[in-house]
């Protein structure tokens, strides 16, 4: 191949066009040319709409099984859970490398009266889900360390850092307040000080959130002062 | 209130981006990786099945590409490209790859554009319409360039074995490609908007 010709090769790249030689050293450009990267990333996602010409057929159920065995069993192997979901938050967004690295979100949960560990944690994947969504917004807080992040469809996280101890039988809840009125938007409780806690409900524009001391199991309208505050999302 | 949380356990990755889904993926989260494989089992499926022919390749071509979406989902970079095309993508080359050492395809027909083994029952209301978009795209192209893209795309052609089999030099199969794919491009623009980043949970109506 030609140095001159190489940059042609987009189109045939995107369409997985090229023989195994040929990629390689086409690969190797990539690296090398931000003009040619930004071709085919366009081009490649022209290229991928072209499967939907194909009739969607459903697989056999034991493919599921077979996939989702492997997996699993693969699994064992991979341990730093922190290594390899820091990687790709720092790529997706600097709001959510901020939050991963900043404010100890492992170690948040939900109100632990729940007594639903499965539940809590799906609740912070959703929030660091939030966090690296792309368009994500960030928000700040007064009378807190953190960050209110909010995605362009008006979902929710806070990431909340040195929180205080809300003491015995006491949980914090987050409210999403607008027009004057606040609404119930989740309960949680905080470890190593800190929480990562997707809301249960959606903030519109303008509105803000805010984050109250209430006792365990949270209450339908806050009954202190709110700890946290943020400005408008 | 909290208690919303553990109701809605079951069906929590619902309302999740398949990126936000390749992000947990990515710290080996499996009902994460079985939910994306929910979304993307037919299409994948049938990609592979037009390109292959054969169900049993391309089961070993989706296998292959999920367990690499498994494996290297840390390195995804949504800046990069969508979830959505990511995985395409890696179904389309484990496909193509399994192909070409299918040395009876060299001396076949291309693939026929045909309705066969789409069940109608079984197919999303949403992937149906995807398909009838695409399908008038690419009948607004020109036939040269639609015969090079769908030689190449779907069957698994190299350039070079393009311009043989074509009787053409070997820049003229790549502005093919290239005009063919751009003006894909804007067809398919004009059609759809895009640019909702919640848009893949649609994949499941």
């Amino acid at each position: 191949m030609e140095r001159d010709d190489i940059h042609e090769l987009t189109a045939p790249y995107a369409l997985d066009a090229l023989d195994a030689q040929e990629t390689r050293a086409f690969e190797e450009h990539l690296r090398d040319c931000e003009a040619c990267r930004e071709e085919v990333a366009v081009l490649r996602a022209t290229a991928a709409t072209l499967a939907h010409d194909a009739p969607a057929v459903a697989p056999p159920p034991e493919l599921r099984s077979r996939i989702l065995a492997t997996a699993r069993a693969e699994r064992g192997n991979v341990v730093p859970l922190r290594p390899r979901w820091a990687a790709p938050v720092a790529a997706v967004a600097a709001v959510a490398a901020c939050a991963a690295v900043g404010f100890g979100i492992w170690a948040a949960t939900l109100d632990q009266t729940l007594g639903n560990r499965e539940a809590a944690l799906r609740n912070q994947a959703r929030a660091l889900a939030v966090a690296a969504s792309p368009g994500a917004r960030r928000i700040a807080l007064t009378g807190g360390h953190g960050a209110l992040v909010v995605t362009p469809n008006r979902r929710a996280a806070l990431l909340l850092a040195d929180l205080p101890e809300p003491g015995a039988g006491k949980v914090f809840e987050a409210w999403v307040i607008s027009g004057g009125a606040a609404a119930p938007a989740g309960v949680f409780s905080a470890r190593d000080r800190a929480a990562a806690v997707a809301l249960e409900r959606d903030v519109p524009a303008g509105s803000t959130v805010a984050v109250t001391i209430e006792r365990s199991g949270g209450v339908q309208q806050p009954t202190s002062t709110p700890i946290v505050r943020s400005t408008s999302a | 209130m909290g208690q919303t949380s553990a109701v809605n356990a079951g069906n929590v990755f619902a309302h999740l981006s398949d990126e936000a889904l390749v992000a947990l993926v990515a710290r080996s989260d499996d009902a994460a990786f079985a939910e994306l494989y929910d979304r993307y089992d037919r299409l994948a499926y049938g990609l592979a099945c037009r390109i292959l022919r054969d169900g049993t390749l391309a089961e070993d071509a989706v296998q292959d590409a999920f367990l690499t979406i498994w494996r290297s989902a840390a390195r995804f970079s949504a800046e990069r490209a969508p979830a959505r095309v990511w995985i395409l993508t890696l179904v389309h080359r484990r496909a193509v790859d399994l192909v070409r050492h299918q040395e009876r395809r060299r001396t076949e027909q291309l693939p026929e554009r045909e309705e066969k083994g789409a069940d109608a029952a079984d197919e999303a209301v949403w992937l149906r319409l995807q398909r009838e978009r695409v399908r008038d795209a690419l009948g607004q192209l020109p036939d040269q360039q639609r015969e090079a893209i769908e030689l190449a795309y779907f069957g698994g052609f190299t350039q070079s074995e393009l311009a043989e089999r074509l009787g053409q030099p070997l820049g003229t199969i790549k502005s093919r490609m290239f005009s063919g794919l751009a003006r894909l491009r804007e067809l398919l623009d004009d059609a759809t908007p895009e640019g909702d980043p919640w848009s893949g949970t649609t994949f499941t109506s």
